[in-house]
């Protein structure tokens, strides 16, 4: 797979086609599920490329040989003074999940985190619930640490989020 | 407590509006400390004017109509009789509300530090405390509060909150990094401990300082 930018147009239509999984969403973010038409995603993207905020990087994920579009990793509140950053990644159609696609974007987006922006450490938020996601960050070189107790609510339960963080340093040693 | 007792007033301080006309130019004197900006917040510290406060607290009230997931809450003094009028000493705000998933962030600063072995920062989190649980019906409350900050790092454990989350070496400053810890703190853990608390009103105590908290951007979740 290879990182690309793409028209608002484009990430809008892939964004609103993942989002009729609600599953996906899920896994993906703590705010609620809703669906939102291409429309509207279109102008926050076309709003958000106006303000062109260095503190957040968002990349689309396209798979080398058949040029398909299959999902994002992102970097957002970027600390400058205290090289600290967050990120997130997903894929959006579940055929594309467990066949590597997700880790070979997180170790290109590492390098591009510490050798481009040269950030010190960065972070990330995975809930209780999707194992799958944590066992993938741990084969990227983070490192539990932290649970915050029961900050979610879903299906009537509690679920803990788990802090995870990789250093330079750390990810220096895996290559 | 009941809903006769007032959700505002503390024993020496309350919680109070933002007043435009007179708050800017008291917070512009704090903002020129760095130690104060430093133990706040992980932003670079920069002194601000009390035109860019007074804009500052427009924003703060405007995005807190519109976007309805903040609260903020000056401090003042009560009127005692060393001190007939109210004096502003500080701030103390709940942000990132989540409403479906019942979390908040808490964040609170004691501007001048003649003001901060006074115990005011005790009294601040017990209301800010009953205030999100009470009549916010949030379910939890978190704060990140760096390594360099042990005053604050006591005083939201005196209050019941657990270290859940170390950032390793999140922050960089004097030429050396820090860590970043995450605090939680439950509302049946916060009612059990208010549950045991003699009646009587606590006695200040001499360690808090101010400030807590720079709240990570929101961590995106999940791969799959």
């Amino acid at each position: 797979m290879r990182l690309t930018a793409e028209d608002p147009a484009v990430t809008a239509e892939q964004f609103v086609r993942s989002n009729r999984d609600s599953e996906y969403v899920r896994l993906l973010d703590n705010t609620e599920a809703r669906l939102w038409s291409v429309k509207k995603v279109k102008e926050w993207l076309e709003k958000g490329f106006e303000k062109e905020t260095p503190a957040t990087f968002t990349f689309s994920i396209r798979i080398l040989e058949s040029d398909r579009l299959i999902g994002f990793v992102g970097l957002g509140g970027v600390q400058w003074s205290q090289g600290d950053a967050w990120m997130g990644i997903g894929l959006g159609d579940r055929q594309d999940w467990g066949k590597g696609y997700g880790t070979d974007a997180l170790r290109v987006l590492l390098r591009y985190i510490f050798t481009e922006l040269n950030l010190h450490r960065v972070s990330l938020g995975v809930f209780e619930y999707n194992p799958r996601a944590l066992r993938s960050y741990e084969k990227a070189g983070f490192r539990m640490e932290g649970r915050q107790r029961k900050l979610y609510e879903r299906e009537g339960r509690r679920w803990d989020g788990i802090v995870m963080g990789i250093l330079r340093e750390e990810w220096e040693q895996l290559a | 407590m009941d809903i006769h007792t007032s959700l505002y007033e503390g024993q020496h301080i309350c919680l109070a509006p933002i007043d435009h006309d007179k708050d800017a130019e008291i917070e512009s004197k704090w903002t020129h400390d760095p130690e104060y900006l430093r133990l706040l917040d992980t932003a670079p510290a920069r002194p601000l004017s009390a035109w860019q406060l007074k804009k500052k607290y427009e924003a703060i009230e405007k995005s807190a109509e519109e976007e309805k997931n903040s609260v903020y809450f000056t401090i003042r003094t009560r009127p005692s009789e060393s001190e007939p009028a109210e004096r502003l000493v500080g701030f103390v705000q709940l942000q990132s509300i989540e409403w479906t998933n019942g979390n908040g962030h808490v964040r609170l600063g004691i501007g001048d530090p003649h003001d901060r072995l006074k115990g005011y920062g005790t009294e601040v989190l017990g209301l800010i405390l009953r205030y999100a649980f009470c009549e916010l019906n949030l379910y939890r409350l978190t704060a990140f509060i760096p390594e360099y900050n042990p005053a604050a790092l006591r005083l939201f454990e005196k209050a019941g909150f657990v270290r859940e989350v170390c950032r390793r070496q999140a922050l960089n400053r004097d030429g050396r990094r820090w860590d970043q810890y995450g605090l939680g703190l439950l509302r049946d853990e916060w009612q059990s401990a208010v549950e045991k608390q003699p009646a009587v009103e606590q006695q200040p105590s001499a360690e808090q300082q101010p400030t807590v908290q720079n709240q990570p951007a929101t961590g995106k979740q999940s791969e799959s």
